[in-house]
């Protein structure tokens, strides 16, 4: 790509971008040099997924001029933003499983013995790219294969197999461990140093803080601030970021810690694929205190929140108990009568109907019981009242009680689970990734939340890949490594370069 | 039963069971293109039974077996592309499609011999067998293996070449890419539906073929010509774990428990009230395979959704 010297690799001058009734870009301007770490920073609904599918063109802008080199450009397709050195890491994978590293690389790439693919030369230039940016993977092997840090390695070959020079990361860091973004970023400085222009998209404040060269704010739609991270801190750019002050760390006042209220004793349980998923756990969780899993995904936290929710069988020997009632594949009406509430990982698959209203959705589990119901029929004028106390007290943001669940956001949604798992009073409470994919808004009110569970005395057990958030709202995290708990820790004494150790499975941590 | 296990009637038993396997194959491998591809067409049996009376119509008329694999080939060719608007262009619900699909192939098929020729009668000339030099002449076996029509060579010749197609070309890697994550093919500039259109017109083609395989081998048409082998044929699908060499395992141990069912009628091995009962066992067969084999390997990620770029 020729490159001018004067001219930024990329200039996006107002670009504006609507969608029935949403105006999802509002004259955004966004300028990228040649050798910079250009930081995206924006909550769900900013923008920034628009404002990045236009650039890749997947979206075509209603209003606006993007100039690549200096050179004005219509950007029509992904093939024809490929073709002009820009480079796509999605947030989700955009990888074929089946297919091996170098079969992924070269999709959609001319093959030298066309109408046959050349395996040989895609591997001799994968190899290559490998080594000049400290990608180490193998050509050969198939994506199934490898773990999610090596997955991310065969995206960005991906992209700059295709020559990209201008990298666009869609929060590439959400999966990788603390040391793994490390080894990340390193590889994010030797290919700014190459040249090559880098947009990052995240909303991890202390990752920007670490990486950023430039950063340009988005708020519902518009550019709300451009900064470096010399001239803001993580909490500035939270408050650029939500628009009004936000704190990132929730008040936790002293509580009494009482009686254990989960006990799992050598716990071992399968994965669906039937494979050791839990191996011989042992956890207890007291009334008041708020237990923090972390670990790497797909280390049995998914299963261990499924045990102990009593939906999924666990080896012979293995001991669950709620306030002292078995667990173990009881099923989810015996868990939650022992007093259980239960936030699942995946919120539109196991916490809520998306098809189903707001209320339907609120009394989903109680709508048998006498309150919501008399003879079989429901009593709608109860069930209406119930829930608009539950939406209210909760901040559900929703157009009505009618309104179909699937519409709402995902922090929104998230809000209306945990109304329904915190209405019943629960004694033991268990979370799992409680904020992905959550605003910050949101997530600091689901915080305060489990924070005000605690303070009565309930036993909160939260799962989550999110070190920050377990730092902030846990008394003692434990850290899951293949199925086993590598160590536990108190909050208070806890670090991250500990606790991503734990997560890598390198040592063992000290009791707390 | 030991007039069965003479080695004439093995070996008959044998080229009887290839000849049958015959449209299965054609038909099973090209449905295996079209669901690597992410696209599940339950239809095949129409468009088998729609190809099966073009083409017998064609020979009927012009005694030119060349012509009439061509027409029937062709009728493939144009349902896919009516299939591949259905399910690709208007992303319609593919069980649905296909059985919709299916029913018109049934109903045309029958309308059409009724209005045109009426009464069954055979064409002048069936598909002829072809022998292979020095090959057909090894004793017992030669007949058995190179004594089949050019349907049949071609058929099991499909094998490795879709095999190739799928594992070795660009093409083949596009199409099983669509198939698992078309999200991650679009993003790379592969068009999802450009690829899915091929490969549904191939997988239709060779549907056409299969349905001509089976009306020229029998030299005579009639309403259900193929009695629900197109649906079986996408079950050897899933029996053969989308792999060619699979498909044709399937296809040949259906055609063999056929040949060895009616040979088993004619030496009276099974009693005549029994007959029909018996005639059953290749169903019965894949629905223990079926069973046996579910979820060993799993299908195509994409398999029968619609893809939308959003």
């Amino acid at each position: 790509m020729a490159q001018d010297d004067d001219s930024p690799m990329l200039e996006m001058r107002g670009i504006t971008k609507r969608f029935p009734g949403v105006l999802a870009n509002d004259s955004i301007d966004l300028t990228v040099r040649s050798g910079e770490v250009h930081t995206l920073l924006g909550e769900n609904g900013a923008g920034k997924s628009t404002l990045m599918k236009i650039l890749f063109g997947l979206y075509q802008p209603d209003e606006g001029d993007i100039r690549l080199n200096g050179e004005s450009v219509k950007i029509v397709s992904p093939s024809f933003a490929i073709e002009h050195g820009i480079g796509m890491i999605h947030q989700h994978f955009m990888l074929v499983p089946t297919l091996t590293v170098a079969e992924n690389v070269a999709l959609g790439t001319r093959s030298t013995r066309w109408p046959l693919t050349d395996p040989a030369v895609v591997s001799e230039r994968v190899s290559e790219i490998s080594e000049r940016f400290g990608l180490a993977i193998d050509p050969s092997v198939e994506v199934w294969k490898l773990a999610v840090g090596e997955r991310q390695r065969v995206e960005i070959i991906k992209a700059l197999y295709r020559e990209a020079k201008l990298l666009v990361l869609d929060e590439p860091t959400a999966v990788l461990t603390p040391q793994e973004v490390d080894e990340f970023f390193e590889i994010l400085s030797g290919m700014r140093d190459s040249g090559h222009g880098l947009i990052f998209i995240s909303h991890k404040l202390r990752e920007v803080v670490a990486i950023s060269d430039e950063i340009t704010v988005l708020r519902n739609g518009r550019v709300t601030g451009h900064t470096t991270p010399g001239e803001s801190d993580r909490h500035q750019l939270a408050e650029l970021m939500v628009g009004r002050e936000v704190s990132l760390a929730p008040d936790r006042p002293p509580v009494d810690v009482g009686e254990p209220r989960l006990v799992i004793k050598g716990l071992s349980a399968t994965s669906d694929r039937g494979t050791l998923a839990i191996d011989n756990l042992n956890l207890e969780v007291r009334a008041g205190e708020v237990v923090g899993i972390a670990g790497v995904s797909g280390n049995g936290q998914r299963e261990l929140a499924e045990v102990v929710a009593g939906l999924r069988p666990a080896k012979q020997g293995s001991v669950v108990q709620i306030n002292g009632v078995d667990a173990v594949g009881a099923g989810a009406r015996t868990t939650r009568q022992a007093g259980l509430a239960y936030v699942p990982e995946e919120r539109m698959r196991d916490g809520a109907i998306g098809e189903f209203t707001v209320s339907e959705n609120l009394v989903l589990i109680d709508h048998g019981s006498k309150q919501f119901s008399s003879r079989g029929l429901l009593r709608f004028a109860e069930i209406k009242r119930h829930c608009r106390q539950l939406v209210d007290q909760f901040k559900v943001k929703t157009p009505g009680l009618d309104t179909s669940t699937s519409t709402l956001s995902g922090g929104n949604i998230q809000k209306l689970i945990l109304a329904r798992e915190l209405a019943s009073g629960p004694t033991v409470l268990l979370a799992a990734q409680p904020t992905r994919g959550v605003d910050i808004g949101a997530a600091e009110y689901i915080h305060q939340q489990i924070i005000a569970q605690r303070n009565l005395g309930t036993a909160a057990l939260v799962i989550s890949e999110d070190l920050d958030e377990l730092l902030a709202i846990s008394d003692r995290i434990a850290v899951m490594f293949e199925g086993r708990i590598m160590g536990i820790v108190a909050a208070e004494i806890a670090t991250r370069e500990g606790l991503g150790l734990m997560m890598a499975g390198v040592a063992e941590g000290s009791p707390a | 039963m030991s007039e069965f296990f003479t080695i004439s009637v093995l070996f008959a038993t044998l080229a009887a069971g290839i000849r049958l396997a015959t449209p299965y194959l054609l038909a099973g491998l090209g449905e295996t293109i079209g669901q690597r591809s992410g696209v599940l067409n339950l239809g095949v049996d129409g468009v088998m039974q729609l190809s099966a009376f073009f083409a017998y119509w064609t020979a009927l008329r012009t005694d030119n077996l060349w012509l009439a694999a061509l027409v029937g080939l062709g009728v493939g060719v144009v349902m896919g592309v009516v299939y591949g608007v259905m399910t690709v262009q208007f992303k319609a619900e593919q069980g649905i499609s296909g059985i919709g699909i299916f029913l018109f192939g049934l109903g045309f098929s029958d309308l059409m011999f009724q209005r045109k020729v009426g009464t069954p009668t055979f064409v002048p000339h069936k598909l002829p067998t072809v022998d292979i030099p020095l090959l057909s002449d090894i004793p017992n076996l030669g007949p058995a293996l190179f004594s089949h029509s050019l349907l049949t060579y071609m058929a099991f010749l499909m094998v490795p070449l879709v095999s190739l197609l799928l594992s070795r070309t660009t093409f083949g890697t596009n199409i099983r890419a669509v198939g698992e994550n078309p999200e991650a093919a679009d993003s790379l500039g592969v068009s999802v539906a450009r690829v899915r259109y091929t490969s549904i017109i191939i997988g239709n083609a060779m549907a056409g073929v299969a349905g001509t395989a089976l009306v020229l081998d029998l030299g005579i048409f009639q309403p259900n010509l193929t009695q629900g082998l197109g649906f079986i044929a996408v079950a050897l699908v899933y029996f053969g774990a989308w792999r060619a060499p699979g498909v044709m395992v399937g296809a040949l141990l259906y055609g063999l428990v056929q040949a060895t069912v009616v040979s088993w009628k004619a030496l009276e091995i099974i009693p005549r009230s029994w007959s029909d009962i018996a005639s059953s066992a290749p169903a019965v067969l894949t629905i223990v395979a079926l069973v046996v084999l579910a979820g060993r390997i799993s299908p195509p990620a994409a398999l029968a959704k619609p893809f939308d770029r959003h």
